[in-house]
């Protein structure tokens, strides 16, 4: 909501400047946007008429004018623009005179002609946007000699209010009169609107058939107007100043009462309306072409204006071009209505508008304001276009109103939601300045809530009014208490923190990725995965849900790839979003990604590349956090996103809770990703379970150990045999160490050694050699029979 | 036994020339070994006259005290030399950088949520998440924001179909929470949201913190009291000016916006702040009737306040961040400023 603060200061004028008025506004809850001046700065410039013009006798273009300013003799002045006439009154800068960007009117001759000043156009005094077509032409009655800034009141600012959704009352001058009046305690001077005198009989039949969306519906007819009569210029400047252009003086005079009492309205050409006006739901596949231009297809869920033939205009919202007034309409049909606001919600949008109209419908119109606001148009219209009004036609359905049940406020509710007794002369006061009539204090108040207020309904929204008039910065301030009470806490869940930091410490960097990403790039990774798709994405690039965090990071991969990070570690955390919607789930993951050198460069660092067992190692460190190392697998298995020969799944007590692997080297290609990359994702919940720790007594007694090797073929996995082997060398087996994996000189083709490092211990005696041998021989057997070992001597 | 002063000075002499300590040793074996040359003097002793023998006796073992002694001291510099020669060939350069990993680091968003969380945590308000594809009951009918509402407009949802979206707000946690709990309920909720929104100031997905404080007579004074110790405390400045301004959501009642001193020109004005001193921070305001009854939650008995603020907007004030889209970009050159 723009405004003019001089014409709001025409309601009500506290003893404030401008940015205290506006800082007032903003206290009370309609925060302030803009301040702007409603002119560009200049100084110099008088009203001025031009009494003479003669052509310039060296250039075509120019005329000579004689301009009198008021100051004595009428001055010579050379004018290039089109349309000066005698007799016109314009904006005059003198000798002397400071246009705006600091433009300095000097005594000049052009082609040999005399120049003593300047007479302006609408753009050259920052009164219009763009370049203006000749000479700003001013009404005939502007008084020569005065100062133009003066007598256009242009010392004025255009204050720009954001109103929240809650206050259509405040989208127009009483609106905000009224707050301003409140919070400033100061005097509202409302308009004196009396009714026009109808002139003739002259009805146009309306009937209303959807009574709850058009409650009320007046309409007027005005025969024999002149619509090419011109706006006067102090109503063209309060529309400028409030941010709408003058069209004509039937759809100013509409703005300009929706500005000042917040009624929108509307004007038809009543000569090609046909029978009478019917409110009615669109039919179904109805079509109408708007003001704009544009053809709709209606259906039965919009509310129209219509005649016996056609839709006019959709209700609310925006008129049809056929039925609209223009310079050669002679007789109106002029609108006031009020459309529930569930009528008009969500129509504009629908229809790809949002209007000035459907703005304030959307958020409700004063109910009790459409016969005033009848009046007034009539009456500022007669005076411009003239014309014989007829006498209002009205529909009324007082049930279809909206009904403003009293609210009861109670004093003890009050003290206790905002923690001070506020006293009852300010309570009444700031009722009455709201427009509310409040009973008698007692120990709680019955309030009457004004036609305008669509937002009150409930005993905390009245606490709200008192609230943020007496001022929410005047309100105490405390610190709430509660009683102290434990919580129990789960000691053997891993706090996700913990994750990240353990992350961090092994020199990973937290990526924060959209859980939108590309559905090319998902599907490229996994061709398979189902998962929601937005219905309105900011861009097909960010249109369907994650399944996987692998999309994201090698997106960022690439960023940084593409800026000359070579080493990159990355992590994420974060939920995936898999299945249908109707089978979705929202799993936490925590995912990861390295690529570039295993080693920070460095005078003692490797120049070796990551590899997978690089990543496992900083996975499996992950997995051990919570304790419970033991209980996690990584299988070999296939994945399409990654290489099928370096892919493992991560199962922990045989549930599938993630993936590592390295990035499959032609999705690398048609990445354009050169180096290897790897990957792992894991269920968040599967890490942070851990265990708690539980004591095993310390043997005092002497430990065994030895070490085996084994030569068995190189497809054999080494965790499998590593389990079988644990599982048969008994109870007191304490701790088993892979500790060498050959291949190569003094190893068959296609096979690989393995040693590993048994130690026993028993709790509570020595180990003989003879146990030992024992444990060894079943440890060997399992391995031959099972794995094809071989004991290597 | 008339040789013996000119032996002594012999073996002195050995013994200060001796270079190390094997040769050190020859010097000990060659006088006080079970050959060497005092010991030989000790055991002619037997040959002496038996009035001769104490005198002599006494003068020899003086002086093979005095050569083990001399040999001591004489081991104990050689010692010393050695060690100092072993430490002075194991010198290294110091100030060379140490070897390994270098740390990573957390996002700023991260540390900024979780900032937030210990500050709350600290006042006993647990943390609380939830989905973030959400259902129109739960981002908005148990707020109080009924299909066509108006307020619908304030947030550009992203829909999946007719009732299933992305959360615009945390909010729905707190729904699901008092759902599930009995009041007294203190809870912080972070997480992602989503608006459909792409500009300079504004990208598609950010970061909200939400609290929500319901209890028996809890008040705005209550409201305003976290408010302005937890700004104050998270900007780490006890005079930091807060300021409550009157506002709208549909799920509180009364409502407020919260505005404090600019951060960045304390107050005196500047680009950050548009010039008008103070900054918006965060939304706030009492728990409306309406909410607690779709939750489930006697709103005769009890009362709360709720508020909300986003991450990436106090991470920017509190680094100096200049550019909102930096946060998702995940340039490592960004990331690691916040190492």
């Amino acid at each position: 909501m723009k405004f003019s603060e001089a014409w709001l200061r025409e309601w009500v004028s506290p003893q404030l400047d401008t940015q205290a008025l506006a800082d007032a506004i903003t206290m009370a809850g309609l925060e302030v946007d803009a301040i702007e001046p409603v002119g560009a700065v200049f100084a110099g410039v008088v009203v001025a008429e031009v009494v003479a013009k003669a052509p310039h006798p060296d250039a075509d273009k120019l005329n000579v004018c004689q301009v009198q300013d008021g100051s004595g003799e009428p001055v010579q002045v050379v004018c290039g623009a089109p349309n000066v006439a005698v007799g016109q009154k314009v904006p005059f800068a003198r000798v002397g005179a400071v246009l705006p960007e600091d433009f300095k009117i000097k005594r000049a001759k052009l082609r040999g002609v005399e120049s003593h000043g300047m007479i302006c156009s609408a753009s050259e005094l920052g009164l219009e946007e763009g370049h203006s077509e000749g000479i700003y032409v001013l009404p005939a009655d502007a008084p020569v000699g005065k100062d133009f800034r003066a007598w256009m009141t242009l010392d004025d600012s255009t204050i720009d209010v954001d109103l929240t959704p809650n206050r259509g009352d405040c989208l127009s001058l009483r609106g905000i009169a009224r707050e301003v009046g409140c919070v400033t305690a100061t005097r509202v001077v409302e308009p004196n609107i009396a009714p026009v005198v109808a002139r003739s009989n002259a009805q146009f039949p309306i009937a209303v058939s959807d009574e709850a969306g058009c409650p009320r519906y007046l309409g007027r007819v005005i025969r024999d107007v002149d619509l090419s009569a011109q706006t006067p210029l102090w109503m063209r400047e309060r529309l400028r100043r409030s941010g709408i252009r003058s069209i004509d003086p039937a759809v100013d005079v509409t703005n300009y009462v929706m500005l000042e009492l917040g009624q929108p309205m509307h004007a038809f050409d009543l000569d090609v309306l046909e029978g009478g006006i019917e409110v009615r739901r669109a039919h179904d596949g109805e079509r109408l072409t708007l003001l704009d231009g544009q053809e709709v297809v209606l259906d039965g869920t919009t509310l129209v204006i219509a005649d016996q033939a056609k839709a006019l205009a959709i209700a609310g919202v925006m008129g049809g071009e056929d039925s609209g007034v223009g310079a050669d309409t002679r007789h109106l049909f002029l609108e006031a209505a009020f459309f529930a606001p569930l009528a008009v919600s969500g129509k504009a949008r629908e229809f790809g508008l949002h209007t000035d109209a459907s703005h304030r419908f959307e958020r409700g119109v004063d109910p009790d304001i459409t016969r005033p606001a009848m009046e007034r148009a009539t009456e500022l219209l007669l005076a411009i276009v003239g014309g014989t009004p007829g006498p209002i036609s009205e529909v009324r359905k007082p049930a279809h109103l909206p009904q403003r049940d009293d609210v009861t406020l109670s004093r003890e509710r009050l003290a206790a939601c905002l923690d001070v007794r506020l006293p009852d002369e300010e309570i009444q006061r700031i009722f009455r300045g709201l427009g509310m009539t409040a009973s008698a204090p007692g120990d709680r108040w019955r309030v009457q809530i004004p036609s305008w207020r669509f937002d009150i309904a409930i005993e905390e929204d009245l606490i709200e009014e008192l609230a943020r008039v007496h001022g929410y910065n005047r309100l105490p301030v405390r610190r709430p208490q509660a009683r102290l009470s434990l919580k129990s806490a789960d000691e053997a869940l891993q706090p996700l923190r913990r994750v990240r930091r353990h992350l961090v410490s092994r020199g990973y960097q937290e990526a924060v990725t959209y859980s939108f990403v590309s559905p090319e790039l998902q599907s490229l990774l996994l061709p398979e995965a189902v998962s929601p798709t937005l219905a309105n994405p900011i861009s097909s690039d960010m249109s369907v849900m994650r399944h996987s965090l692998f999309p994201g990071l090698l997106k960022a991969l690439m960023h940084n790839l593409n800026r000359q990070q070579q080493r990159v570690r990355l992590f994420e955390t974060g939920l995936v979003f898999q299945g249908e919607l109707d089978a979705l789930t929202q799993t936490p993951m925590i995912g990861g990604l390295v690529c570039g050198s295993r080693d920070v460069e460095g005078w003692a660092a490797g120049r070796d590349s990551v590899d997978f067992f690089d990543l496992k190692g900083d996975l499996e460190s992950l997995l051990a956090l919570g304790g419970c190392a033991d209980e996690w697998q990584f299988v070999a298995a296939s994945h399409p996103a990654l290489h099928p020969g370096r892919t493992a799944q991560l199962y922990r007590g045989g549930n599938a809770q993630g993936w590592i692997g390295a990035l499959h080297p032609s999705i690398r290609a048609q990445l354009g990703i050169k180096p290897e990359v790897y990957l792992f994702e894991v269920a968040q919940q599967a890490v942070l379970e851990g265990r708690i720790a539980a004591f095993q007594p310390l043997s005092r007694y002497p430990e065994v150990r030895r070490d085996l090797a084994f030569v068995v073929e190189a497809e054999v996995g080494v965790a499998p045999l590593l389990e079988a082997i644990r599982a048969r060398a008994g109870e007191w087996l304490t701790q088993w160490q892979l500790f060498d994996v050959y291949q190569g000189q003094g190893v068959a083709e296609g096979h690989k050694s393995i040693a590993l490092g048994l130690t026993w211990q028993h709790p509570s005696r020595t180990l003989n050699d003879d146990e030992i041998n024992q444990l060894i021989a079943a440890v060997v057997d399992e391995a031959e029979s099972r794995f094809g070992a071989r004991l290597r001597s | 036994m008339d040789h013996l002063p000119a032996l002594v000075n012999e073996a002195s002499a050995a013994i200060a020339a001796a270079e190390d300590a094997q040769a050190l040793d020859q010097v000990r074996v060659r006088y006080l070994g079970k050959k060497g040359e005092i010991t030989a003097l000790l055991k002619g002793l037997g040959q002496l006259p038996p009035e001769e023998r104490p005198a002599a006796g006494e003068r020899i073992n003086e002086a093979k005290q005095a050569l083990q002694q001399e040999l001591e001291q004489r081991r104990q510099t050689l010692e010393q030399a050695a060690l100092s020669a072993q430490l002075e060939a194991e010198r290294i350069d110091v100030t060379l950088p140490g070897r390994g990993e270098v740390n990573g680091g957390l996002h700023p968003v991260t540390q900024t949520l979780e900032r937030i969380e210990a500050l709350f945590q600290h006042i006993g308000f647990d943390v609380a998440v939830g989905p973030e594809i959400e259902d129109d009951f739960h981002n908005f009918e148990a707020l109080n924001i009924p299909a066509h509402h108006p307020a619908r407009g304030m947030a550009d949802t992203f829909y999946f179909d007719a009732t299933r979206l992305l959360r615009t707000h945390t909010s729905p946690v707190q729904v699901r929470t008092m759902q599930t709990q009995e009041p007294p309920i203190r809870i912080v909720c972070p997480g992602r949201v989503y608006r459909s929104d792409s500009d300079l100031t504004h990208t598609p997905m950010f970061h909200q913190v939400e609290g929500l404080l319901v209890d028996e007579g809890i008040s705005f004074a209550d409201l305003k009291g976290t408010i302005a110790d937890f700004l104050q405390a998270f900007f780490e400045r006890d005079d930091l000016q807060v300021r409550f301004r009157p506002s709208y959501f549909p799920f509180t009642e009364p409502s407020a916006e919260v505005d404090i001193q600019c951060v960045m020109c304390r107050g005196e004005g500047c680009r950050v702040c548009s010039h008008s001193g103070w900054l918006e921070v965060m939304g706030c305001g009492m728990v409306h009737p309406e909410v607690f009854r779709h939750s489930g939650i006697d709103a005769s008995r009890f009362t709360g306040f709720a508020f909300g603020m986003g991450a990436e907007r106090l991470a920017m004030l509190r680094y100096g961040v200049n550019d909102l889209r930096l946060f998702f970009d995940n340039d490592l050159r960004f990331l690691r400023q916040f190492n």
